[in-house]
Protein backbone atom coordinates (compact mmCIF):
# COMPACT_ATOMS: atom_id res chain seq x y z
CA UNK A 1 0.00 0.00 0.00
CA UNK A 2 2.52 2.54 1.33
CA UNK A 3 4.58 1.05 -1.84
CA UNK A 4 1.60 1.99 -4.15
CA UNK A 5 0.96 5.76 -3.01
CA UNK A 6 4.48 6.63 -3.02
CA UNK A 7 4.67 5.52 -6.91
CA UNK A 8 1.80 7.29 -7.45
CA UNK A 9 3.17 10.88 -6.08
CA UNK A 10 6.56 10.19 -7.80
CA UNK A 11 4.54 10.60 -10.88
CA UNK A 12 2.81 14.10 -10.25
CA UNK A 13 4.01 16.46 -13.16
CA UNK A 14 6.60 18.90 -11.79
CA UNK A 15 3.68 21.63 -12.88
CA UNK A 16 1.23 19.92 -11.00
CA UNK A 17 1.02 21.16 -7.28
CA UNK A 18 0.72 18.08 -4.47
CA UNK A 19 -3.07 18.90 -3.63
CA UNK A 20 -6.08 16.82 -3.59
CA UNK A 21 -8.89 18.53 -6.21
CA UNK A 22 -12.32 19.47 -5.34
CA UNK A 23 -13.68 17.62 -8.17
CA UNK A 24 -16.51 14.96 -7.95
CA UNK A 25 -15.48 11.44 -8.04
CA UNK A 26 -15.14 10.05 -11.31
CA UNK A 27 -14.90 13.49 -13.05
CA UNK A 28 -12.59 14.16 -15.67
CA UNK A 29 -11.43 17.77 -14.77
CA UNK A 30 -8.37 16.14 -12.80
CA UNK A 31 -7.73 13.72 -15.80
CA UNK A 32 -7.42 17.09 -18.22
CA UNK A 33 -5.73 19.38 -15.47
CA UNK A 34 -3.11 16.49 -15.53
CA UNK A 35 -2.32 16.13 -19.49
CA UNK A 36 -2.01 19.75 -19.11
CA UNK A 37 0.90 19.69 -16.93
CA UNK A 38 2.00 16.79 -18.64
CA UNK A 39 2.61 18.29 -21.81
CA UNK A 40 3.88 21.82 -19.86
CA UNK A 41 7.08 19.97 -18.62
CA UNK A 42 7.39 17.90 -21.36
CA UNK A 43 7.75 21.05 -23.66
CA UNK A 44 9.80 22.59 -20.80
CA UNK A 45 7.67 25.84 -21.30
CA UNK A 46 6.48 26.08 -17.15
CA UNK A 47 8.54 29.09 -16.14
CA UNK A 48 6.78 30.92 -19.59
CA UNK A 49 3.63 29.48 -19.19
CA UNK A 50 0.50 31.83 -18.32
CA UNK A 51 -2.66 29.96 -17.67
CA UNK A 52 -6.55 31.83 -17.65
CA UNK A 53 -8.81 30.19 -15.51
CA UNK A 54 -12.57 30.33 -15.99
CA UNK A 55 -15.81 30.61 -14.23
CA UNK A 56 -16.87 27.59 -13.74
CA UNK A 57 -16.20 24.23 -11.76
CA UNK A 58 -12.43 24.52 -12.83
CA UNK A 59 -11.95 28.15 -11.53
CA UNK A 60 -9.60 26.59 -8.76
CA UNK A 61 -7.11 25.16 -11.04
CA UNK A 62 -4.63 27.79 -9.88
CA UNK A 63 -4.40 25.59 -6.73
CA UNK A 64 -3.76 22.45 -8.63
CA UNK A 65 -1.03 23.95 -11.52
CA UNK A 66 2.19 25.31 -10.14
CA UNK A 67 2.71 28.16 -12.84
CA UNK A 68 1.19 31.23 -13.46
CA UNK A 69 -2.72 31.43 -13.10
CA UNK A 70 -5.37 34.33 -13.54
CA UNK A 71 -8.84 34.09 -12.97
CA UNK A 72 -10.84 35.85 -15.94
CA UNK A 73 -14.90 37.02 -15.83
CA UNK A 74 -17.31 34.61 -17.05
CA UNK A 75 -16.89 33.97 -20.26
CA UNK A 76 -14.50 37.06 -20.86
CA UNK A 77 -11.14 33.80 -21.13
CA UNK A 78 -10.07 34.60 -24.21
CA UNK A 79 -9.82 38.52 -23.95
CA UNK A 80 -7.66 38.08 -21.00
CA UNK A 81 -5.50 35.88 -22.66
CA UNK A 82 -5.40 38.14 -25.63
CA UNK A 83 -4.11 41.12 -23.23
CA UNK A 84 -1.33 39.10 -21.58
CA UNK A 85 -0.02 37.26 -24.90
CA UNK A 86 -0.38 40.84 -26.96
CA UNK A 87 2.06 42.25 -23.99
CA UNK A 88 4.01 39.17 -23.60
CA UNK A 89 4.17 37.47 -27.27
CA UNK A 90 7.15 35.20 -25.45
CA UNK A 91 4.91 33.90 -23.00
CA UNK A 92 2.75 30.67 -23.36
CA UNK A 93 -0.58 31.79 -23.08
CA UNK A 94 -3.51 29.27 -22.37
CA UNK A 95 -7.34 29.50 -21.35
CA UNK A 96 -9.24 26.32 -19.76
CA UNK A 97 -12.53 26.88 -20.29
CA UNK A 98 -15.66 24.85 -19.68
CA UNK A 99 -18.69 24.76 -21.67
CA UNK A 100 -21.13 27.59 -20.34
CA UNK A 101 -17.90 29.91 -20.31
CA UNK A 102 -16.68 28.93 -23.59
CA UNK A 103 -19.62 28.14 -25.64
CA UNK A 104 -22.51 30.03 -24.10
CA UNK A 105 -21.68 34.02 -22.25
CA UNK A 106 -17.88 33.85 -24.05
CA UNK A 107 -19.10 33.03 -26.99
CA UNK A 108 -18.47 36.28 -28.78
CA UNK A 109 -14.75 36.48 -26.85
CA UNK A 110 -13.82 32.66 -28.05
CA UNK A 111 -15.24 33.58 -32.28
CA UNK A 112 -13.07 36.60 -32.41
CA UNK A 113 -9.47 35.66 -30.46
CA UNK A 114 -10.06 32.65 -32.77
CA UNK A 115 -10.83 34.93 -35.66
CA UNK A 116 -7.70 37.44 -35.15
CA UNK A 117 -6.00 34.21 -35.39
CA UNK A 118 -4.64 35.08 -31.65
CA UNK A 119 -1.93 33.13 -30.72
CA UNK A 120 -3.33 31.35 -27.80
CA UNK A 121 -4.24 27.67 -26.75
CA UNK A 122 -7.44 26.91 -25.61
CA UNK A 123 -8.55 24.13 -23.47
CA UNK A 124 -12.49 23.69 -23.61
CA UNK A 125 -13.68 21.18 -21.51
CA UNK A 126 -17.24 20.10 -22.77
CA UNK A 127 -19.46 18.10 -20.31
CA UNK A 128 -22.64 19.35 -21.69
CA UNK A 129 -23.12 20.67 -17.96
CA UNK A 130 -23.14 23.33 -15.94
CA UNK A 131 -21.46 21.67 -13.04
CA UNK A 132 -20.58 24.59 -10.34
CA UNK A 133 -24.18 25.91 -10.26
CA UNK A 134 -26.04 22.57 -10.28
CA UNK A 135 -26.55 20.74 -13.34
CA UNK A 136 -28.07 23.69 -15.48
CA UNK A 137 -28.63 22.75 -19.55
CA UNK A 138 -25.61 24.06 -20.96
CA UNK A 139 -25.13 25.00 -24.81
CA UNK A 140 -23.69 21.81 -25.72
CA UNK A 141 -26.50 19.63 -23.46
CA UNK A 142 -27.52 16.72 -25.98
CA UNK A 143 -31.57 16.20 -26.83
CA UNK A 144 -33.23 14.84 -24.14
CA UNK A 145 -30.76 15.29 -21.95
CA UNK A 146 -32.31 16.07 -18.42
CA UNK A 147 -30.58 18.92 -16.58
CA UNK A 148 -31.94 21.00 -13.64
CA UNK A 149 -33.58 23.35 -16.32
CA UNK A 150 -34.87 20.91 -19.08
CA UNK A 151 -36.64 18.61 -16.01
CA UNK A 152 -38.24 16.36 -19.15
CA UNK A 153 -35.08 16.39 -21.08
CA UNK A 154 -33.59 19.09 -23.65
CA UNK A 155 -36.36 19.73 -26.24
CA UNK A 156 -35.05 21.12 -29.61
CA UNK A 157 -37.88 23.12 -30.58
CA UNK A 158 -37.96 25.10 -27.49
CA UNK A 159 -34.19 24.99 -26.33
CA UNK A 160 -32.39 24.82 -29.47
CA UNK A 161 -29.78 22.27 -31.07
CA UNK A 162 -26.58 21.46 -28.94
CA UNK A 163 -23.77 23.79 -30.61
CA UNK A 164 -20.64 21.86 -32.26
CA UNK A 165 -18.04 25.12 -31.70
CA UNK A 166 -15.38 23.23 -33.12
CA UNK A 167 -17.26 23.04 -36.60
CA UNK A 168 -18.13 26.88 -36.24
CA UNK A 169 -14.54 27.96 -36.04
CA UNK A 170 -13.18 25.52 -38.42
CA UNK A 171 -14.13 28.22 -41.61
CA UNK A 172 -12.14 30.94 -39.76
CA UNK A 173 -8.70 31.55 -41.60
CA UNK A 174 -7.31 32.65 -38.41
CA UNK A 175 -7.71 29.01 -36.87
CA UNK A 176 -4.79 26.80 -37.05
CA UNK A 177 -5.32 23.52 -35.23
CA UNK A 178 -8.81 22.26 -33.97
CA UNK A 179 -9.18 18.78 -32.46
CA UNK A 180 -12.25 17.06 -30.37
CA UNK A 181 -10.55 14.35 -28.15
CA UNK A 182 -12.04 12.43 -24.98
CA UNK A 183 -10.70 11.09 -21.79
CA UNK A 184 -13.21 8.36 -20.88
CA UNK A 185 -10.81 5.71 -21.36
CA UNK A 186 -6.56 4.97 -21.52
CA UNK A 187 -6.50 5.47 -25.03
CA UNK A 188 -8.32 8.26 -25.89
CA UNK A 189 -6.57 10.02 -22.88
CA UNK A 190 -3.12 9.46 -24.26
CA UNK A 191 -5.12 11.11 -27.71
CA UNK A 192 -5.96 13.64 -25.62
CA UNK A 193 -2.72 14.39 -24.31
CA UNK A 194 -0.93 13.75 -28.05
CA UNK A 195 -3.68 16.83 -29.23
CA UNK A 196 -3.16 19.22 -26.38
CA UNK A 197 0.92 19.02 -26.83
CA UNK A 198 0.04 19.20 -30.39
CA UNK A 199 -1.76 22.52 -29.37
CA UNK A 200 0.91 24.13 -27.28
CA UNK A 201 3.12 23.26 -29.89
CA UNK A 202 1.22 25.43 -32.15
CA UNK A 203 1.54 28.19 -30.48
CA UNK A 204 5.81 27.43 -29.20
CA UNK A 205 6.40 27.78 -33.02
CA UNK A 206 3.91 30.88 -34.09
CA UNK A 207 1.55 29.31 -36.26
CA UNK A 208 -1.59 30.59 -34.43
CA UNK A 209 -4.73 30.04 -32.81
CA UNK A 210 -5.10 26.30 -31.71
CA UNK A 211 -8.09 24.59 -29.96
CA UNK A 212 -8.94 20.97 -27.92
CA UNK A 213 -12.30 20.54 -27.12
CA UNK A 214 -12.39 17.34 -24.60
CA UNK A 215 -15.13 15.40 -23.47
CA UNK A 216 -15.09 14.80 -20.01
CA UNK A 217 -17.25 12.90 -17.39
CA UNK A 218 -19.87 14.73 -15.44
CA UNK A 219 -21.36 11.77 -13.06
CA UNK A 220 -22.85 14.29 -10.36
CA UNK A 221 -25.09 16.20 -13.17
CA UNK A 222 -25.66 13.37 -15.90
CA UNK A 223 -27.21 11.30 -12.52
CA UNK A 224 -24.86 8.16 -13.78
CA UNK A 225 -21.97 6.30 -12.14
CA UNK A 226 -18.84 6.80 -12.92
CA UNK A 227 -18.87 4.10 -15.50
CA UNK A 228 -21.79 4.84 -16.95
CA UNK A 229 -20.92 8.22 -17.64
CA UNK A 230 -17.95 6.39 -19.39
CA UNK A 231 -20.20 4.58 -21.54
CA UNK A 232 -22.35 7.50 -22.40
CA UNK A 233 -19.41 9.58 -24.26
CA UNK A 234 -18.32 6.12 -25.75
CA UNK A 235 -21.83 6.42 -27.11
CA UNK A 236 -24.41 9.25 -27.70
CA UNK A 237 -21.94 12.31 -26.55
CA UNK A 238 -19.47 11.31 -29.10
CA UNK A 239 -22.12 10.03 -31.57
CA UNK A 240 -23.12 13.66 -31.68
CA UNK A 241 -19.64 15.48 -31.15
CA UNK A 242 -17.16 13.13 -32.90
CA UNK A 243 -13.71 12.26 -32.10
CA UNK A 244 -10.96 13.60 -34.09
CA UNK A 245 -9.38 16.04 -36.04
CA UNK A 246 -11.31 18.95 -36.99
CA UNK A 247 -8.68 21.57 -38.59
CA UNK A 248 -5.04 20.87 -39.12
CA UNK A 249 -2.01 22.52 -41.20
CA UNK B 1 10.39 78.08 -20.99
CA UNK B 2 6.95 77.75 -22.37
CA UNK B 3 6.54 75.42 -25.11
CA UNK B 4 5.11 75.49 -28.39
CA UNK B 5 1.35 75.19 -28.48
CA UNK B 6 -0.79 72.71 -30.97
CA UNK B 7 -4.24 72.54 -32.03
CA UNK B 8 -5.74 69.34 -30.60
CA UNK B 9 -9.40 68.13 -29.49
CA UNK B 10 -9.56 66.96 -26.31
CA UNK B 11 -9.83 63.10 -27.70
CA UNK B 12 -6.60 63.09 -29.09
CA UNK B 13 -4.55 65.04 -26.18
CA UNK B 14 -6.13 62.44 -23.97
CA UNK B 15 -4.50 59.82 -26.47
CA UNK B 16 -1.74 61.64 -26.07
CA UNK B 17 -1.44 61.89 -22.23
CA UNK B 18 -1.59 57.82 -22.35
CA UNK B 19 1.41 57.95 -24.86
CA UNK B 20 3.54 60.38 -22.42
CA UNK B 21 2.71 57.98 -19.46
CA UNK B 22 4.20 55.06 -21.37
CA UNK B 23 0.95 53.48 -21.84
CA UNK B 24 1.65 51.01 -24.35
CA UNK B 25 -1.57 48.88 -24.76
CA UNK B 26 -5.31 50.27 -26.01
CA UNK B 27 -8.22 48.26 -26.12
CA UNK B 28 -11.75 50.20 -27.18
CA UNK B 29 -14.89 49.81 -29.61
CA UNK B 30 -15.83 52.15 -31.57
CA UNK B 31 -18.74 54.82 -30.02
CA UNK B 32 -19.38 58.58 -30.41
CA UNK B 33 -18.49 61.29 -28.65
CA UNK B 34 -15.03 59.35 -28.47
CA UNK B 35 -14.13 58.19 -31.71
CA UNK B 36 -11.26 60.10 -31.94
CA UNK B 37 -9.72 59.13 -29.41
CA UNK B 38 -9.58 54.94 -30.46
CA UNK B 39 -8.37 56.07 -34.21
CA UNK B 40 -5.60 58.61 -31.97
CA UNK B 41 -4.49 55.56 -30.57
CA UNK B 42 -4.96 53.07 -33.23
CA UNK B 43 -2.17 55.38 -34.74
CA UNK B 44 -0.27 55.93 -31.69
CA UNK B 45 -0.16 52.70 -30.71
CA UNK B 46 1.65 51.59 -33.92
CA UNK B 47 3.83 54.07 -34.29
CA UNK B 48 5.86 53.35 -30.41
CA UNK B 49 5.46 49.75 -31.14
CA UNK B 50 2.73 48.93 -28.55
CA UNK B 51 -1.16 47.17 -29.01
CA UNK B 52 -4.25 48.35 -30.39
CA UNK B 53 -7.09 46.14 -30.62
CA UNK B 54 -10.67 47.21 -31.87
CA UNK B 55 -12.43 44.81 -29.95
CA UNK B 56 -15.42 43.21 -30.53
CA UNK B 57 -17.27 44.45 -27.79
CA UNK B 58 -16.80 46.66 -24.87
CA UNK B 59 -16.55 44.39 -22.30
CA UNK B 60 -13.82 42.30 -24.62
CA UNK B 61 -11.72 45.25 -24.69
CA UNK B 62 -11.71 46.25 -20.78
CA UNK B 63 -10.84 42.43 -20.42
CA UNK B 64 -8.24 42.89 -22.99
CA UNK B 65 -7.08 45.59 -20.73
CA UNK B 66 -7.57 43.32 -17.62
CA UNK B 67 -5.30 40.87 -19.20
CA UNK B 68 -2.81 43.43 -20.34
CA UNK B 69 -2.64 44.91 -16.79
CA UNK B 70 -2.12 41.21 -15.71
CA UNK B 71 0.80 41.10 -17.51
CA UNK B 72 1.92 44.15 -16.44
CA UNK B 73 1.81 46.80 -19.38
CA UNK B 74 0.25 50.20 -18.87
CA UNK B 75 -3.20 49.88 -20.50
CA UNK B 76 -6.21 52.16 -21.63
CA UNK B 77 -9.80 51.60 -23.05
CA UNK B 78 -12.08 54.48 -23.67
CA UNK B 79 -15.42 54.66 -24.67
CA UNK B 80 -18.54 56.97 -23.87
CA UNK B 81 -21.81 56.49 -21.75
CA UNK B 82 -23.69 53.31 -22.96
CA UNK B 83 -20.22 51.43 -23.24
CA UNK B 84 -18.76 52.33 -20.08
CA UNK B 85 -22.20 50.56 -19.03
CA UNK B 86 -21.11 47.60 -20.59
CA UNK B 87 -17.52 47.51 -19.40
CA UNK B 88 -18.75 47.20 -15.27
CA UNK B 89 -17.99 43.96 -14.99
CA UNK B 90 -14.31 44.37 -15.93
CA UNK B 91 -14.01 47.41 -13.76
CA UNK B 92 -15.01 45.27 -10.73
CA UNK B 93 -12.83 42.46 -11.41
CA UNK B 94 -10.07 45.23 -12.08
CA UNK B 95 -10.46 46.83 -8.80
CA UNK B 96 -10.89 43.09 -7.07
CA UNK B 97 -7.81 42.14 -8.26
CA UNK B 98 -5.94 45.46 -7.90
CA UNK B 99 -5.09 45.50 -11.15
CA UNK B 100 -4.19 49.08 -12.53
CA UNK B 101 -5.82 50.54 -15.75
CA UNK B 102 -7.09 54.08 -17.23
CA UNK B 103 -10.72 54.08 -18.32
CA UNK B 104 -11.67 57.37 -20.17
CA UNK B 105 -15.01 58.10 -20.19
CA UNK B 106 -16.34 60.94 -22.57
CA UNK B 107 -20.14 61.00 -21.37
CA UNK B 108 -22.74 61.39 -24.02
CA UNK B 109 -26.44 62.08 -23.27
CA UNK B 110 -28.63 59.29 -21.13
CA UNK B 111 -30.23 57.08 -19.94
CA UNK B 112 -30.26 54.14 -22.73
CA UNK B 113 -28.71 55.16 -26.09
CA UNK B 114 -29.63 58.90 -25.30
CA UNK B 115 -27.59 60.83 -27.45
CA UNK B 116 -24.34 61.80 -28.60
CA UNK B 117 -24.11 65.77 -26.97
CA UNK B 118 -22.27 65.89 -23.99
CA UNK B 119 -23.94 65.02 -20.26
CA UNK B 120 -22.67 64.30 -17.19
CA UNK B 121 -25.45 61.66 -16.30
CA UNK B 122 -22.63 59.24 -15.13
CA UNK B 123 -21.43 60.34 -12.14
CA UNK B 124 -23.04 58.23 -9.62
CA UNK B 125 -22.15 55.22 -11.85
CA UNK B 126 -18.25 56.81 -11.79
CA UNK B 127 -17.74 57.34 -8.05
CA UNK B 128 -20.66 55.34 -6.46
CA UNK B 129 -19.16 51.89 -7.46
CA UNK B 130 -20.74 51.30 -11.32
CA UNK B 131 -20.26 47.53 -10.88
CA UNK B 132 -20.97 44.94 -8.41
CA UNK B 133 -19.45 44.74 -5.02
CA UNK B 134 -17.76 47.27 -2.47
CA UNK B 135 -15.29 48.91 -4.34
CA UNK B 136 -13.66 52.28 -5.47
CA UNK B 137 -11.67 53.56 -8.88
CA UNK B 138 -10.21 56.79 -8.54
CA UNK B 139 -12.00 59.58 -10.75
CA UNK B 140 -10.41 62.32 -12.43
CA UNK B 141 -12.55 65.34 -13.94
CA UNK B 142 -10.36 67.75 -16.61
CA UNK B 143 -11.99 70.68 -17.72
CA UNK B 144 -9.97 71.61 -20.66
CA UNK B 145 -8.21 69.75 -23.92
CA UNK B 146 -4.86 70.65 -21.79
CA UNK B 147 -6.36 68.86 -18.84
CA UNK B 148 -7.24 66.14 -20.51
CA UNK B 149 -3.92 65.21 -21.71
CA UNK B 150 -2.40 66.06 -18.44
CA UNK B 151 -4.66 64.72 -15.86
CA UNK B 152 -4.54 61.33 -17.90
CA UNK B 153 -0.96 60.95 -17.61
CA UNK B 154 -1.22 61.20 -14.01
CA UNK B 155 -4.25 59.08 -14.14
CA UNK B 156 -1.97 56.12 -15.28
CA UNK B 157 0.29 57.09 -12.37
CA UNK B 158 -2.28 57.13 -9.28
CA UNK B 159 -3.65 53.77 -10.92
CA UNK B 160 0.05 52.73 -10.59
CA UNK B 161 0.90 53.82 -7.26
CA UNK B 162 -2.47 52.12 -5.68
CA UNK B 163 -2.72 49.22 -8.14
CA UNK B 164 -6.18 50.38 -8.43
CA UNK B 165 -8.42 51.60 -11.84
CA UNK B 166 -8.26 55.54 -12.07
CA UNK B 167 -11.06 56.84 -14.31
CA UNK B 168 -10.94 59.99 -17.02
CA UNK B 169 -14.58 61.44 -16.11
CA UNK B 170 -14.90 64.11 -19.67
CA UNK B 171 -17.69 65.14 -21.78
CA UNK B 172 -19.00 65.21 -25.37
CA UNK B 173 -17.74 68.90 -25.08
CA UNK B 174 -14.47 68.35 -23.98
CA UNK B 175 -13.51 65.52 -25.97
CA UNK B 176 -14.85 66.98 -29.21
CA UNK B 177 -13.24 70.48 -29.05
CA UNK B 178 -10.00 71.73 -29.85
CA UNK B 179 -7.74 73.98 -27.71
CA UNK B 180 -4.42 75.31 -27.78
CA UNK B 181 -2.26 72.49 -26.03
CA UNK B 182 1.35 72.37 -24.77
CA UNK B 183 2.85 69.08 -24.87
CA UNK B 184 5.74 70.15 -23.58
CA UNK B 185 6.04 69.76 -19.93
CA UNK B 186 7.98 67.93 -16.53
CA UNK B 187 6.01 65.60 -16.28
CA UNK B 188 7.12 62.16 -14.65
CA UNK B 189 6.49 58.69 -14.71
CA UNK B 190 6.30 57.36 -11.75
CA UNK B 191 8.24 53.86 -11.52
CA UNK B 192 5.98 51.61 -9.66
CA UNK B 193 8.09 47.84 -9.26
CA UNK B 194 4.89 44.92 -10.06
CA UNK B 195 6.53 41.89 -8.73
CA UNK B 196 2.36 40.61 -8.40
CA UNK B 197 2.41 40.69 -12.59
CA UNK B 198 2.36 37.08 -14.34
CA UNK B 199 5.52 36.98 -16.48
CA UNK B 200 6.29 33.08 -16.48
CA UNK B 201 7.40 31.45 -12.86
CA UNK B 202 10.84 31.84 -13.91
CA UNK B 203 12.88 31.88 -10.72
CA UNK B 204 10.11 32.76 -8.76
CA UNK B 205 6.96 30.89 -7.23
CA UNK B 206 3.96 31.11 -9.41
CA UNK B 207 2.08 34.45 -9.01
CA UNK B 208 -1.67 33.97 -9.32
CA UNK B 209 -4.50 37.19 -9.79
CA UNK B 210 -7.97 35.93 -8.04
CA UNK B 211 -10.84 37.54 -6.91
CA UNK B 212 -12.62 34.55 -5.86
CA UNK B 213 -12.12 34.00 -1.90
CA UNK B 214 -13.80 31.44 -0.64
CA UNK B 215 -12.16 30.36 2.57
CA UNK B 216 -13.54 31.51 5.84
CA UNK B 217 -13.51 35.16 6.38
CA UNK B 218 -10.88 35.63 3.35
CA UNK B 219 -13.31 37.55 1.19
CA UNK B 220 -14.32 39.99 4.34
CA UNK B 221 -10.14 40.35 4.95
CA UNK B 222 -9.79 41.48 0.86
CA UNK B 223 -12.52 43.90 1.83
CA UNK B 224 -10.65 45.43 4.58
CA UNK B 225 -7.40 45.30 2.56
CA UNK B 226 -9.35 47.22 0.15
CA UNK B 227 -11.15 49.87 1.82
CA UNK B 228 -7.99 50.89 3.98
CA UNK B 229 -6.11 51.35 0.73
CA UNK B 230 -9.32 53.51 -0.63
CA UNK B 231 -9.15 55.29 2.92
CA UNK B 232 -5.15 56.21 2.24
CA UNK B 233 -6.28 57.38 -1.37
CA UNK B 234 -8.85 59.51 0.53
CA UNK B 235 -6.46 61.12 2.75
CA UNK B 236 -3.75 61.55 0.18
CA UNK B 237 -5.26 62.63 -3.30
CA UNK B 238 -8.08 65.25 -3.57
CA UNK B 239 -7.51 67.48 -5.86
CA UNK B 240 -9.71 70.47 -6.48
CA UNK B 241 -9.73 74.36 -7.09
CA UNK B 242 -11.21 76.97 -5.44
CA UNK B 243 -11.87 80.84 -6.12
CA UNK B 244 -13.05 83.27 -4.11
CA UNK B 245 -14.30 81.28 -1.46
CA UNK B 246 -13.32 83.56 1.25
CA UNK B 247 -15.58 85.91 1.41
CA UNK B 248 -18.28 84.42 -0.57
CA UNK B 249 -22.12 84.70 -0.03
CA UNK B 250 -22.96 82.05 -2.50
CA UNK B 251 -20.61 79.22 -3.48
CA UNK B 252 -20.89 77.77 -7.04
CA UNK B 253 -19.62 73.96 -7.27
CA UNK B 254 -19.18 72.61 -11.03
CA UNK B 255 -16.72 70.10 -12.29
CA UNK B 256 -15.74 68.91 -15.92
CA UNK B 257 -16.54 71.22 -18.45
CA UNK B 258 -19.76 72.98 -16.88
CA UNK B 259 -16.99 74.36 -14.16
CA UNK B 260 -15.61 76.89 -16.62
CA UNK B 261 -19.30 78.21 -17.64
CA UNK B 262 -19.60 78.24 -13.91
CA UNK B 263 -16.32 80.38 -13.59
CA UNK B 264 -17.63 82.50 -15.97
CA UNK B 265 -20.65 82.93 -14.15
CA UNK B 266 -18.69 83.47 -11.24
CA UNK B 267 -16.55 86.82 -12.94
CA UNK B 268 -20.06 88.00 -13.85
CA UNK B 269 -21.32 88.59 -10.65
CA UNK B 270 -18.03 89.74 -9.12
CA UNK B 271 -18.05 92.06 -11.82
CA UNK B 272 -21.87 93.04 -10.50
CA UNK B 273 -20.57 93.37 -6.58
CA UNK B 274 -22.15 89.49 -6.67
CA UNK B 275 -20.21 87.83 -3.94
CA UNK B 276 -19.94 84.40 -5.73
CA UNK B 277 -17.22 81.97 -5.43
CA UNK B 278 -16.26 78.81 -6.64
CA UNK B 279 -15.26 75.05 -6.29
CA UNK B 280 -14.54 72.67 -8.40
CA UNK B 281 -13.29 69.32 -7.46
CA UNK B 282 -10.89 67.58 -10.12
CA UNK B 283 -11.10 64.24 -8.67
CA UNK B 284 -14.86 63.19 -7.89
CA UNK B 285 -13.35 60.37 -6.27
CA UNK B 286 -12.25 60.87 -3.36
CA UNK B 287 -14.15 63.93 -3.58
CA UNK B 288 -13.19 66.98 -1.48
CA UNK B 289 -15.45 67.22 1.30
CA UNK B 290 -13.58 68.93 3.72
CA UNK B 291 -12.90 71.87 1.54
CA UNK B 292 -16.26 72.10 1.04
CA UNK B 293 -17.25 71.62 5.11
CA UNK B 294 -14.75 74.27 5.62
CA UNK B 295 -16.23 76.45 3.28
CA UNK B 296 -19.91 75.91 4.56
CA UNK B 297 -18.67 77.42 7.79
CA UNK B 298 -18.31 80.61 5.59
CA UNK B 299 -20.84 81.08 3.37
CA UNK B 300 -24.65 81.07 3.39
CA UNK B 301 -25.22 79.00 0.03
CA UNK B 302 -24.07 76.52 -2.14
CA UNK B 303 -25.26 76.63 -5.73
CA UNK B 304 -24.27 73.06 -7.51
CA UNK B 305 -24.43 73.09 -11.50
CA UNK B 306 -24.37 69.36 -13.36
CA UNK B 307 -25.15 68.43 -16.79
CA UNK B 308 -27.50 66.18 -15.17
CA UNK B 309 -30.40 65.99 -12.78
CA UNK B 310 -28.61 66.22 -9.98
CA UNK B 311 -25.88 63.88 -8.85
CA UNK B 312 -23.14 65.31 -7.41
CA UNK B 313 -24.91 67.91 -5.59
CA UNK B 314 -25.81 64.30 -3.19
CA UNK B 315 -21.53 64.61 -2.06
CA UNK B 316 -21.86 68.31 -1.68
CA UNK B 317 -24.90 67.85 0.83
CA UNK B 318 -22.99 64.88 2.67
CA UNK B 319 -19.38 67.19 2.50
CA UNK B 320 -21.64 70.56 4.02
CA UNK B 321 -23.25 68.53 6.75
CA UNK B 322 -26.49 70.85 6.86
CA UNK B 323 -23.69 73.94 7.74
CA UNK B 324 -25.54 75.53 4.74
CA UNK B 325 -28.05 75.87 1.93
CA UNK B 326 -27.22 73.64 -1.15
CA UNK B 327 -29.04 74.69 -4.20
CA UNK B 328 -29.23 73.16 -7.26
CA UNK B 329 -29.39 73.81 -11.13
CA UNK B 330 -28.72 71.30 -13.80
CA UNK B 331 -29.92 70.24 -17.54
CA UNK B 332 -30.31 66.92 -18.81
CA UNK B 333 -30.29 65.26 -21.92
CA UNK B 334 -27.62 66.71 -23.60
CA UNK B 335 -28.36 70.77 -22.51
CA UNK B 336 -25.74 72.65 -21.67
CA UNK B 337 -26.16 75.32 -18.38
CA UNK B 338 -25.43 78.73 -20.06
CA UNK B 339 -23.83 81.74 -18.73
CA UNK B 340 -26.76 83.58 -18.54
CA UNK B 341 -28.42 80.60 -16.75
CA UNK B 342 -26.29 80.00 -13.76
CA UNK B 343 -26.04 84.10 -13.76
CA UNK B 344 -29.97 83.96 -13.44
CA UNK B 345 -29.86 81.26 -10.83
CA UNK B 346 -26.82 83.56 -8.87
CA UNK B 347 -29.27 86.29 -8.19
CA UNK B 348 -32.65 84.27 -7.65
CA UNK B 349 -30.66 82.84 -4.57
CA UNK B 350 -28.53 86.22 -3.25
Amino acid sequence: MAKEKKAIIETIPRSMRDAETHYCAGCGHGIVHRLVCEVVDELGIRDKTIAVAPVGCAVLAYDYWDFDVTEAAHGRTPAVATGIKRVRPNNIVFTYQGDGDLAAIGTAEIIHAANRGENITVIFVNNGVYGMTGGQMAPTTLAGQKTATTLSGRNLRREGYPIKILEMLAVLPGVKYLERVSVHSAQDVLRAKRAIKKSFKTQVDNKGFSMIEVLSMCPTYWGLTPIQSVDRIKGEMSNYYPIGVVKSY
Amino acid sequence: MAGKKILMCGNDACGEGAVMAGCTFYAGYPITPQNELTAYMAKRMVEINGTFIQAESETAAINMVFGAAVAGARAMTSSSSPGVSLKQEGISYLAACELPCVIVNIQRGGPGLGNIAPAQGDYFQSVKGGGHGDYKVIVLAPSSVQELLEHTFTAFNLADKYRNPALILGDGLLGQMMEPVELEGRRQILKVEKPWTLTGCKGRAPNVIKSLLLGDGALEEHNKKLQAKYNTIKATEVRAQSFNIADSDLILVAYGSVARTAKAAMSKARAKGLKVGLVRPITLWPFPAKLLEEAAGRTKKFLVVEMSAGQMVEDVMLSVKGKAEVDFYGRMGGGIPTEEEIMEKIEALI
